[in-house]
């Protein structure tokens, strides 16, 4: 572009972000006897708009998944998610924990399984925005998330044989549909897993290369089934959608959505409480990894979250540039450039999406908070953290890093029913967009 | 033009971010000499600024302070939020030489607005050196 024309570019942005500013008229349409109840400057409306569902680019794609827009797959991951015969004890679905009737999570502290889990059930929907699957970030697709808890002795119990056996015997027609033909496994009911008891790892040590290499495949695809369908579950619009649409439409009447205390709210969410801090973006997540101090459920195991977790996805099998990924190594550009030895990962835990937060309390990694109010009450005290350094500020002369959050008992409660306009449908089905 | 242009879109980056509270007296050249003066350091960004979350490139241009480039340098990519205290979401890494004194900075991403730090440690025949570059993450300008 041409220097000159850039520049006059440039200065028309400066003024259409000045001008509105000095005017007053941060969208004042209308009766101009009759002043809108909300004022918001250029720049506080430039946060609320970033926010907007409206503006959630299209779910990317999944390199490493060349089945996540197939409809067979989706039909396939549907059933098999509801599939309580994926686990040991033949209870135990993914929609155990994630119930869609509870935004697909569970309402529980921890997840509760074959076992009891020592983390906090994650929500999925919108989780295709995801560089990185769990409270730690220890999977790199939502297909390889998928196949964790199937393993894991405290949810589901079970093992990858099994698992492709039983493909074999209920899914066959489904599965051949969706990824072709089904490759030869052992004939007799097996339970063998390098990852699973003593007895499962000695039992797939047993078994020739090319069948675990059948095995991994087939249990591969059932997680990306699994990711297929979950891909098709979407945020619905909410009150804040609707009222920060208006907002920037000008529209006046769009004011009622909100209640002066949810405004009230909206305002220490993107001022003085820091939220938008982390909390950024359509999905209200920076999808990246805070320490802020949240203290470990059970003091005598502190969770070290994701500095644990960097050599877990490294060395994972089913990552981005492992064999059962359809990626080529050059677009797993976050696995490539992870961030492996930053010291602020010690302790440090997904930011969660807050779509939908006022229907998931117990809230925070391991379900510490049991409401919203006592989640705030947690950032306004900021204690130093029991593992790694927080993030948050204590207001300790000296301190260079960022302000302390100071709210008074009646902000606390205005953010909370502000976080209350978050809550919309999840919509089943839709098309990938 | 070029000095005017980049004040300029400074001053619309220190607007939108008002909010952010990143310190106005930033400074956001993209040249500067290393801390011991050794080489000149240009970073260019990329021409569209890339979304919150997207992995994507900048070049590195090395040269001496007579303005010579300088080839085949080491370049160790560190950074991240000084008012936050946690570092870059991504390990960049400057993967090849482009040419003579010009490198690729490859993994960049940033996971939210406000003010980053942008530090190199260059390693050359020529010597060592280390220098630390702001950028202010805008968010998006709202058409209406």
């Amino acid at each position: 572009m041409h220097a000159d024309k850039l520049f006059a570019i440039t200065l028309g942005v400066v003024l259409l972000v000045i001008a509105p500013g000095v005017s007053g008229l941060a969208f004042d349409t209308g009766n101009p006897a009759t002043p809108p109840r909300d004022q918001w400057s250029a720049t506080e409306l430039g946060v609320l708009a970033s926010l907007r569902l409206s503006q959630l680019p299209p779910t990317p794609l999944d390199p490493s998944n060349a089945f996540e827009d197939s409809p067979a797959a989706v039909d396939l991951g549907r059933r098999l998610f509801h599939d309580t015969r994926l686990s040991q004890n033949q209870a135990v679905s993914c929609a155990s924990c994630h119930d869609a009737k509870k935004q697909f999570q569970d309402g529980l502290p921890v997840g509760k399984g074959v076992g009891t889990g020592a983390r906090c059930t994650m929500p999925i929907v919108g989780s295709g925005h995801s560089p990185w699957l769990f409270w730690d970030g220890r999977k790199d697709s939502l297909w390889a998330q998928a196949l964790g808890p199937l393993e894991d002795a405290a949810e589901h119990a079970g093992n990858r044989t099994r698992y492709a056996q039983h493909l074999q015997t209920h899914y066959r027609p489904a599965y051949e549909k969706a990824f072709g033909p089904m490759p030869a496994l052992p004939a007799t009911p097996l339970d063998a897993s390098p990852t699973g008891t003593p007895a499962e790892r000695t039992a797939w040590k047993a078994m020739d290369v090319g069948t675990q290499q059948n095995v991994n495949r087939m249990f591969a695809n059932l997680g990306k089934a699994i990711a297929a369908f979950e891909k098709t579950l979407t945020h619905g619009e909410t009150r804040f959608d609707q009222y920060v649409e208006g907002m920037v439409r000008g529209d006046h009447g769009a004011q009622r959505l909100l209640s002066p205390q949810e405004v009230d709210g909206l305002r220490v969410f993107i001022g003085k409480g820091q939220c938008v801090t982390c909390h950024n973006g359509p999905l209200f997540t920076d999808q990246s990894f805070h320490n802020t101090g949240v203290p470990p459920r059970d003091a005598g195991k502190p969770d070290h979250g994701r500095s644990a977790a960097i050599s877990k996805v490294q060395s994972d099998e089913f990552n981005c540039l492992g064999p059962f990924s359809d990626a080529k190594a050059s677009q797993c550009q976050e696995l490539r450039f992870l961030t492996t030895d930053d010291p602020s990962l010690v302790g440090a835990f997904k930011t969660p999406s807050l779509r939908g937060v006022a229907l998931r309390s117990p809230n925070m990694h391991a379900g510490q908070f049991a409401s919203l109010e006592e989640v705030i009450a947690h950032y306004v005290r900021a204690p130093a953290a029991v593992v790694g350094h927080t993030e948050l500020a204590h207001g300790a002369p000296g301190h260079t890093e960022r302000k302390p959050i100071r709210l008074s008992e009646q902000e606390i409660k205005a953010l909370v029913a502000f976080l209350g306009s978050l809550s919309g449908p999840v919509l089943e089905g839709a098309a990938r967009k | 033009m070029h000095r005017l242009f980049a004040s300029i879109f400074s001053l619309v980056v220190v607007l939108l971010t008002a909010a952010c509270a990143a310190p106005v007296d930033l400074d956001l050249a993209l040249t500067h000499p290393t801390l011991e003066k050794k080489f000149v350091v240009t970073l260019q960004p990329p021409a569209t600024p890339a979304a919150i979350n997207q992995i994507h490139s900048w070049r590195i241009q090395v040269a001496s302070p007579t303005g010579m480039p300088i080839t085949r340098a080491r370049i160790a990519v560190d950074g991240g939020m000084p008012q936050h205290g946690h570092g870059l979401p991504t390990r960049p890494q400057a993967t090849q030489e482009l040419f003579d004194g010009t490198y690729l900075l490859e993994g960049m991403k940033f996971s939210m607005t406000g003010w980053w730090e942008i530090k190199l440690a260059i390693q050359s025949a020529e010597g060592s050196d280390t220098v630390t570059f702001n950028t202010v993450v805008a968010a998006p300008v709202v058409a209406r």
